[in-house]
């Protein structure tokens, strides 16, 4: 089943709505990097609150999503992690190092609005121009 | 050769006689046992007075135990079921565990009936010493079956009471506090085992996710020790907080609980420590954007 990604004024946003195949990830993964240079994105919010099992390679896909995504300019967040998901996750050391998450879409919307504000005080973000 | 050949046919009487013979027996027995109950009870309860058991229930209260164990007793004698003796052993530790009544008295006054009734037994059937083996040999093996039931029955129901508490003392053990708005503390207090870090996982990932937390303060004053595996429990479920968006905040380290993990060599460079509880919620309310101000720096003055 393919993920819709929605644009969302500079973010994009992928709704896992199901369980995916490792083939669904992959194509996953290659579409959001594409369309990050596409919509010239800033953010990428990949929200996993539909999936009760996360394996090994969902997560190796996601950190790849995150970094992939941070090369080519959009910082990533990873939202809706469920608690038992979290726990499993843990309890097999698939930590997400590196990777930002956040409890739900609000929060992660929150969070790369706050991301871009450190990045204009900073100087090294691009500077909005509407 | 012969005689050897006979005695392989037959080196027991027929199984079939010998346990009627025994039923037989157990029914003169109980009759027995029936017809001289006043007197048999009273002997027995006097016994139990004297050997100082059951301390913690008044005279009347043993008189009446006595007699309804005893005849209990009787009819496990004669029915050879165990179920109603059972059921009867489960509900009277269920009344008298509470009022501190020990093992060692359920046991000492089960091995009295036995005893007060061998006694009876001796007595009258002391002229024939033939026919008081026979029912000594019927008596002994149920009697030994009535005092195990009842052994059983009582340490059985002190177990189930023990775990009823230890499942009553994790659950208050483990309080997940909100402070502030989306600000969170978990106080553990104790020992951590891995059954209780797990328990303890699960309900804060919960309350993060119901509260909205975003930071969580974990305050480990009141864990006197810790080795590396509680260490890595405390990692996992730092890790797992992350994972839902929380940050975790660990304080209250004792010196002695540092110094162990730096000597253990463990890994905590990932997560974030303040000396005290205090401390750790003024970082949080600082992560969070809070400030707290003395009310006169806040209010205009008058």
């Amino acid at each position: 089943m393919e993920v819709p990604i929605l644009k969302q004024g500079h973010y994009l946003i992928a709704s896992i709505q199901s369980a995916l195949t490792d083939a669904d990830l992959s194509q996953l993964r290659e579409a959001l990097i594409e369309r990050v240079g596409r919509f010239r994105a800033r953010g990428v919010i990949v929200d996993v609150t539909a999936l009760d099992v996360m394996d090994s390679f969902a997560v190796r896909t996601l950190r790849d999503i995150a970094h992939m995504a941070r090369l080519r300019g959009a910082e990533t967040v990873i939202v809706g992690i469920q608690p038992e998901v979290a726990f499993a996750m843990v309890q097999l050391g698939l930590t997400l190092k590196g990777v930002s998450t956040a409890l739900d879409l609000e929060e992660g919307l929150l969070f790369l609005d706050h991301q871009a504000q450190l990045r204009i005080e900073r100087g090294t973000g691009r500077i909005d121009r509407g | 050769m012969a005689t050897k050949g006979k005695d392989a046919q037959s080196p027991l009487p027929d199984p079939q006689a010998q346990s009627e013979s025994t039923a037989a027996l157990l029914r003169e027995l109980v009759a027995h046992l029936r017809q001289n109950r006043t007197q048999l009870r009273e002997e027995w309860a006097r016994r139990i007075t004297r050997a100082q058991l059951l301390t913690a229930m008044t005279e009347e209260e043993i008189f009446a135990e006595a007699t309804s164990v005893y005849d209990n007793y009787v009819e496990a004698l004669e029915t050879g079921t165990f179920e109603a003796l059972q059921a009867y052993a489960r509900n009277l530790s269920e009344r008298i565990i509470p009022r501190g009544v020990e093992t060692h008295e359920v046991v000492g006054i089960v091995l009295l009936l036995r005893d007060v009734l061998a006694r009876s037994l001796f007595a009258k059937y002391h002229e024939d010493f033939t026919k008081l083996n026979r029912i000594l040999d019927a008596y002994e093996p149920a009697a030994n079956r009535i005092a195990n039931t009842v052994a059983v029955g009582f340490v059985q129901e002190r177990e189930r009471i023990i775990r009823q508490q230890q499942e009553a003392i994790r659950e208050l053990s483990t309080p997940v506090l909100q402070v502030r708005e989306r600000l969170l503390i978990l106080p553990i207090i104790g020992v951590i085992d891995p059954q209780r870090a797990r328990q303890l996982t699960e309900q804060l990932l919960r309350a993060i996710r119901t509260n909205r937390a975003k930071v969580v303060v974990i305050d480990i004053t009141g864990v006197a020790a810790m080795d590396s595996n509680v260490a890595n429990h405390l990692v996992q479920t730092v890790e797992a907080s992350r994972l839902l968006g929380a940050t975790v905040i660990v304080t209250g380290l004792s010196p002695e609980i540092a110094q162990t993990l730096v000597t253990i060599g463990v890994d905590l460079s990932e997560m974030a420590t303040v000396g005290d509880l205090q401390g750790g919620i003024e970082e949080a309310e600082r992560l969070l954007g809070y400030k707290v101000l003395p009310l006169e720096e806040v209010a205009p003055k008058v």
